[in-house]
């Protein structure tokens, strides 16, 4: 049923396989003050696939979701992304525009794109549906709640209906029942637009509850260890989180991240 | 409830102070040309109204165009900081060493090269500029950098970045530096005023307090040191219900905390 791989040693990486919508080769990212983010990392990411990145913090995958919205460049390595493919991208925070109602916010992409107001109307009113915000359109971010504001961010990527969907860690700073309402919202919303998600977590149960697919990494230098597959079809309920299934991919995840954090002699109490 | 108490408690001190200083010149049977009582600068406003307000009305024309020329300059000279880190080390050492260079010392020497009309616009101008040029930089550098982010993702171009999200950004910064600017733009014309003393063919409320001075006109003094702090006073609260109602809805500075 599921399917765990450890990574190749970085230098003889994985062939480039044709069909993947991005495909990072060899990427190594240092910053200025001497820090190695990552190194030699090779990751493709599929059509329609949910990928958690999943490792202890330093460990890159934020640095990964920058490099594949281009927000930073790699020092080494290629990155090739199928055409042009529309990004959107979620941060942990909200970060929206407080002096914009929620309308204006989601407006922003298509506004810096030049549709028109009435052109882009539909299409705002459309995303706000699938966040489950059409009443709010008018409000300003400071009326809502954590959660309201995290699915008006969500609403502004989807309006751009974008074939990668790129998350970092959107839900931590969340409460636990925002947090697994907007997970059960986020499946039921990639089952209806079938998009690609990249999502950061450092949450295990998280990451098996959303993901087909699950890639951890260890830090120092950051690097992809294991991945694995979570074979079990969308949409899923608050059943699966029942099933011994469930319990059993939690159990072979967690013990790849704490052999991913053993490797820097990281030890949890 | 709350909310009349917090007007009536303050007014109400400020009364009881009026009162006692009423009292002791009373008392002490204190000569208005020492120190006049308060119904007696009342009074004083009253019979000199036409010469006060005349003179209160070119101070504060001098304060709001000084201002108006701050706002434009600080403004435009933030925008260029913006623009290019390089710009702003060059020129920013010139604008803390302005700053930093009391007025009144200043005011003497632009005495003698400018008319004194000029001089002292200048002067309201040079004190304004300061806190709106460094307020607004720091408040367009300041934007979410997240949001910059955003912006870059979607290839927003440099203008669209300054318009949708570094001016907004900026505001609450920038109608800051103006409530100060504002405040400080009444005082650089006064003390210019005051620099150019008899020499000055103004007519400003400063004007006023020389000329009363060298006359002994104590209570004329006080009168006029009443419309300037009056005329100060209403700039702030002008200043501060303008950036209400340009933030209430957004800014937690203009929040009604609830509850």
């Amino acid at each position: 049923m599921s399917h765990v791989a450890l990574a190749s040693p970085p230098p003889a990486g994985p062939p480039l396989s044709g069909d993947a919508l991005v495909s990072l080769r060899g990427i190594g990212k240092s910053f200025n003050n001497g820090t190695v983010a990552l190194s030699g990392l090779n990751l493709d990411i599929h059509d329609g696939e949910f990928l958690s990145l999943l490792g202890p913090s330093g460990c890159g995958k934020s640095t990964v979701l920058r490099l594949i919205a281009k927000l930073a460049a790699p020092s080494g390595g290629t990155i090739d992304m199928r055409g042009d493919a529309e990004l959107g991208f979620v941060f942990q925070e909200p970060t929206l525009m407080p002096w914009s109602s929620v309308f204006n916010n989601v407006y922003l992409p298509l506004r810096v794109r030049g549709v028109s107001r009435a052109e882009a109307k539909p299409r705002v009113e459309e995303a706000l549906e699938q966040v489950g915000l059409s009443a709010f359109a008018h409000s300003y971010p400071r009326e809502l709640s954590g959660g309201m504001k995290m699915r008006v961010s969500i609403a502004r990527a989807l309006v751009m209906r974008p074939a990668l969907l790129l998350m970092d860690e959107p839900f931590a700073a969340l409460d636990e029942i925002t947090r697994t309402r907007l997970n059960d919202d986020l499946i039921r919303l990639q089952a209806k637009l079938r998009s690609t998600i990249v999502f950061v977590t450092h949450s295990v149960y998280e990451s098996v509850y959303l993901s087909s697919r699950i890639v951890v990494m260890a830090a120092r230098p950051g690097r992809v260890v294991a991945d694995i597959t979570i074979d079990e079809p969308q949409p899923r309920g608050e059943d699966f989180r029942l099933c011994a299934f469930y319990a059993e991919r939690c159990r072979e995840t967690s013990a790849a991240l704490s052999a991913a954090m053993g490797a820097n002699d990281v030890r949890l109490d | 409830m709350n909310r009349l108490l917090e007007i009536a408690l303050p007014s109400a001190v400020f009364l009881c102070a009026l009162l006692g200083w009423e009292f002791i010149v009373w008392w002490e049977a204190i000569p208005p040309y020492v120190l006049p009582a308060p119904s007696r600068i009342l009074y004083t406003l009253y019979t000199d109204w036409g010469t006060l307000f005349g003179s209160l009305l070119v101070t504060v024309r001098i304060t709001f165009e000084a201002l108006f020329t701050a706002i434009v300059g600080g403004v435009a000279l933030a925008l260029l900081f913006a623009q290019s880190r390089l710009v702003e080390r060059a020129f920013f050492p010139f604008a803390v060493a302005l700053q930093v260079t009391p007025i009144v010392a200043i005011a003497p020497l632009l005495l003698i090269y400018l008319s004194s009309s000029t001089a002292v616009l200048t002067c309201a101008f040079l004190v304004a500029f300061f806190p709106i040029l460094s307020n607004t930089a720091l408040g367009l550098a300041s934007a979410d950098h997240n949001l910059v982010d955003l912006f870059e993702l979607y290839r927003a171009s440099k203008w669209q970045q300054l318009i949708w999200l570094r001016l907004p950004a900026a505001l609450p910064y920038f109608l800051g530096g103006v409530r100060i600017g504002g405040g400080l733009a009444l005082i650089g014309a006064i003390v210019a005023e005051i620099a150019a003393g008899s020499a000055g063919a103004g007519s400003g409320l400063a004007f006023r307090i020389v000329e009363s001075g060298f006359l002994l006109n104590i209570p004329r003094m006080f009168a006029a040191l009443t419309l300037i702090s009056v005329a100060g006073i209403l700039i702030y609260l002008f200043f501060a219900a303008l950036s209400n109602v340009l933030l209430r809805r957004w800014h937690d500075s203009a929040r009604s905390r609830e509850g």
